[in-house]
Order: C-alpha cells, then sequence, then structure tokens
C-alpha cells in the first residue's frame, strides 16, 4: 500500500534534533520552574495563615479548570496586549506551562507533604530548628521522595503536552518532524517515526516510575 | 528549671489539661505517670511550646516559653526532647540526625558537630551504627539515638515523652539504662512513663495525672509507699499487681 522510505529521517537529523532539543528544553524548565512554584503554593497552602491558604487554593482551582491550550493562548495573545509589548513565543509558551503545571505539581507535593509523619515536623523543631528549616531539612527531603514516582508521571504528560507549541509556532519536535513531512511528502514515515520516538521515551519512563514504585514500597 | 503554674487547654470544648502547677527545680528528675488519655503527653509537651496552652504560664530557667516575645526556636534548642516514637529523620544517617541541630541552630562547623555526635553515640553505646540509617537500627537503639540527639544540643533539661510506650520488652531497659545514667549525672529530667521501676529507682517526684489535672505530686517514696489519692491507688494496683 505505502511505498516506505525512512531515509528521510537520517538525511533531516540535525533538523529533528533541533525540534528534540526544543521539547526537551521546555519539558526540563517547565518541570523545575513547576516544582519550584509549586512547592511555594503548597506551603502556602498547609501555612496555617487563611489569607493565603485561600489564595493558593484559589490559583490552584482557577489553573486546574483551564484547558491548558488556553493558557498558552492567554499568555501568548493576551499578556502582550497588556504589557504593550511583544513577549516571544517561547518565554509566553513556557510561563504558561509553568503556571499552569505548578496547579497539578502544588497538589501532588501538598500529598507528599501530608504523608510526612506530623512527629517528624515536631522532632525538629524540638531540636530548635525554625519551621521552614524544618520544612526544608526534614519534612520537603522526605515529601519529595515519597512522591518522585507521581512527579515523574506528572513530567510524562508535560513532555507530551509540549507538543502544544505548534499553537504559536515554536518548532518543537512534533512541529520539525510536520514541517519535513510536509516539505519532502513523507507523511507516513514521519508521523511513524514521531510516534514511536514518544512511545519510546514516554514507556521508558513509565517503567521508571514503576521501577521506583517498588523500590520506595519495600 | 520548670515552672507552671495554672496551664489550662482545650481541645474546643474538651479541656485536655485543667489548672495544672507543677515545678521541677534543677537536677530533679520528675516522673508524670497517669492513665491514657490524662493528658500527660499534652503537659509535656507544653513544656518546650509544642502544644501552645489556653492559660497559665510556663518558665524555663526564668524564661517564659508563653510571652510572645520569647524566642521559642531558640528555648527548645535549650530543652531536649524524646519521643515515643523516637522520630529519627529516615532519610539521614545516625550521625547526621545526631549533626542537624548542632549545625543548623547552634552554628557549630561539620567537623565538631561528628565529633560531638560520635562522641554522644559511643556514650549511649551505639559508636558501630554511626553511619547506619535509622530504619536498620531496633527500636532501643533508635530510642538511643534520639536521645543522643537531644543531648548533642546541650540541653539544660530533657524531657521523656513516653520513651519506652513504642518497645519491644526485651528492648526497654537499654533505653532506661541510659536514662538512669543521665539522671545520675545530674540531668534535669521531666519523664512521662509507666516505668513504674524506673520511677521508683531515680524519680525524685511522681506526679500523677488523671482526667487534666494534677491530682497527686509526691516524693516517690510517698507515692509508691502510700499514695494520696483513691485514683492514684487504683492506677497503681492497676499496673504494678500482675
Amino acid at each position: 500500500m505505502f511505498d516506505l522510505d525512512f531515509s528521510v529521517i537520517p538525511a533531516n537529523a540535525s533538523l529533528l534534533w533541533e525540534g528534540m532539543k526544543m521539547t526537551f528544553l521546555l519539558t526540563g524548565l517547565a518541570i523545575c520552574g513547576g516544582i519550584v512554584l509549586g512547592t511555594f503554593l503548597a506551603l502556602l497552602r498547609i501555612a496555617k495563615v487563611p489569607v493565603l491558604m485561600h489564595i493558593a487554593a484559589a490559583y490552584v482551582n482557577l489553573f486546574r479548570s483551564l484547558p491548558l491550550i488556553l493558557v498558552i493562548f492567554w499568555l501568548f495573545f493576551l499578556v502582550p496586549l497588556l504589557l504593550g509589548r511583544p513577549v516571544g513565543a517561547f518565554s509566553s509558551v513556557l510561563v504558561a506551562f509553568i503556571l499552569f503545571e505548578a496547579a497539578y505539581y502544588s497538589e501532588i507535593i501538598r500529598a507528599g507533604i501530608n504523608s510526612v509523619r506530623p512527629g517528624q515536623l515536631a522532632a525538629a523543631r524540638a531540636i530548635g530548628l525554625t519551621y521552614s528549616q524544618g520544612m526544608r531539612y526534614v519534612v520537603l527531603p522526605q515529601a519529595f521522595r515519597a512522591m518522585t514516582p507521581i512527579l515523574l508521571t506528572q513530567a510524562i504528560i508535560l513532555f507530551q503536552d509540549t507538543s502544544l507549541v505548534y499553537v504559536v509556532g515554536l518548532r518543537d519536535f512534533l512541529v520539525s518532524a510536520e514541517i519535513i513531512a510536509n516539505r519532502d511528502q513523507k507523511l507516513v514515515e514521519m508521523f511513524l517515526f514521531v510516534a514511536v520516538v514518544y512511545f519510546v521515551f514516554c514507556f521508558a519512563a513509565s517503567m521508571g516510575v514503576r521501577f521506583l514504585q517498588k523500590r520506595l514500597a519495600t | 528549671m520548670i515552672e507552671m503554674k495554672s496551664v489550662s487547654k482545650w481541645y474546643g470544648k474538651f479541656q485536655v489539661l485543667k489548672d495544672c502547677t507543677l515545678s521541677v527545680a534543677k537536677g530533679e528528675v520528675i516522673v508524670v505517670c497517669g492513665p491514657s488519655g490524662s493528658g500527660k503527653s499534652t503537659l509535656i509537651k507544653t513544656v518546650n511550646g509544642l502544644e501552645p496552652i489556653d492559660s497559665g504560664e510556663i518558665t524555663v530557667a526564668g524564661i517564659s516559653i508563653t510571652a510572645k516575645s520569647t524566642n521559642l526556636d531558640q528555648m527548645r534548642a535549650k530543652i531536649g526532647m524524646v519521643f515515643q516514637n523516637f522520630e529519627l529523620f529516615p532519610h539521614m544517617n545516625v550521625t547526621e540526625n545526631i549533626k542537624l541541630g548542632q549545625i543548623k541552630v547552634l552554628g557549630r562547623t561539620p567537623a565538631e558537630a561528628e565529633q560531638k555526635a560520635l562522641a554522644l553515640l559511643d556514650r549511649v553505646g551505639l559508636a558501630e551504627h554511626a553511619n547506619k540509617h535509622p530504619s536498620q537500627l531496633s527500636g532501643g537503639q533508635q530510642q538511643r539515638v534520639a536521645i543522643a540527639r537531644g543531648l548533642a544540643m546541650e540541653p539544660m533539661a530533657m524531657l521523656f515523652d513516653e520513651p519506652t510506650s513504642a518497645l519491644d520488652p526485651e528492648m526497654i531497659n537499654e533505653v532506661l539504662d541510659v536514662m538512669v545514667q543521665l539522671a545520675k549525672e545530674g540531668m534535669t529530667m521531666m519523664v512521662v512513663t509507666h516505668e513504674m521501676g524506673f520511677a521508683r529507682k531515680v524519680a525524685d517526684r511522681v506526679v500523677f495525672m488523671d482526667h487534666g489535672e494534677i491530682v497527686e505530686d509526691a516524693t516517690s517514696q510517698e507515692f509508691f509507699g502510700s499514695p494520696r489519692s483513691e485514683r492514684a491507688q487504683e492506677f497503681l494496683s492497676k499496673i504494678l499487681n500482675h
């Protein structure tokens, strides 16, 4: 039926690699930013200061109720209008991912913090550590360890979601492949290849999650 | 050293501590006992401010625990506490557990803290376990590390909240031995425990609590000889006669 010619892939390896680098860069930065902001939000939500708790809860509820693509549009089209100057596709998309992911990460991190026995913070306070020192040196390290598998699962979803950047014209892996596919009339080969690459990365990562879960369970 | 005056505390409508007044002199060993739910754990946790109180006053070495102007973190560093469930930090090895407070609170260098940690581990008989993680130790060993962690801060008093209740019977003595030693060295100690043997042996005074009240506060001779209150008599007969 098809006369498949996969030589198109090595022929365009450098272009595909550029796209892949963009995908990795976005995923990596969004994970780091999302975890930092998410940790901050989680700490606000468990702090016993009602105003802060409500602000953080409102943030989380807002972003969890919006489609990711809408957040991307917002940052790309509306923020430049508000600022009166263009923001640039990459930074607007990155900020959108961080803001969006932070809402999910904060819920994961909050659950992780709650999974640490309260006695641990009490013991930290008992030797004279402040609340923030107790969180930093005693509670958060344990929380992050317990939630590594879930954080990684969320990272896999994010890795797939970065493909949405095509709407603002950023050249990630998928967009690069699509450009080549259209230009060289190799739609089947390229989209097969893209599927295989996404599958390999995500499947390997979920095997990693399973391994970590088993190791943490023992 | 520790002065508590008319301390009361409520959980909602339930009063856990009723007008508790108690003083512990420097070098004194006080055992607090009583049926479960009598408020003894809550009482001991108010001494270092882990449990805030609703009324009354607590001072340690003349410094108010309840005053807003007091730096509670600094006070806690000077009052060691040992918990029922050890509460060692599971992500750190034994030495790191003992070093953390020394470095972050007292500002000791890692080398100084290490030296102190190893000396204390030797003292509680665990020198060879310095690099193990808490999960690799038995309950009794973990509790001895917890005591060393408290001592590393060179506290002026030590609080023990049921230190042997979570232990298998054969491990209780190794922990009590360390505590007896500490008492002999003149440490001011407040100990919530059901170990009446320990109370008889080292306690200067025994405080009996029931329903959030201090029912009896007597020297250990008086307490074991002739407890005045009926509730204390009943409690003693329950835990001693079997």
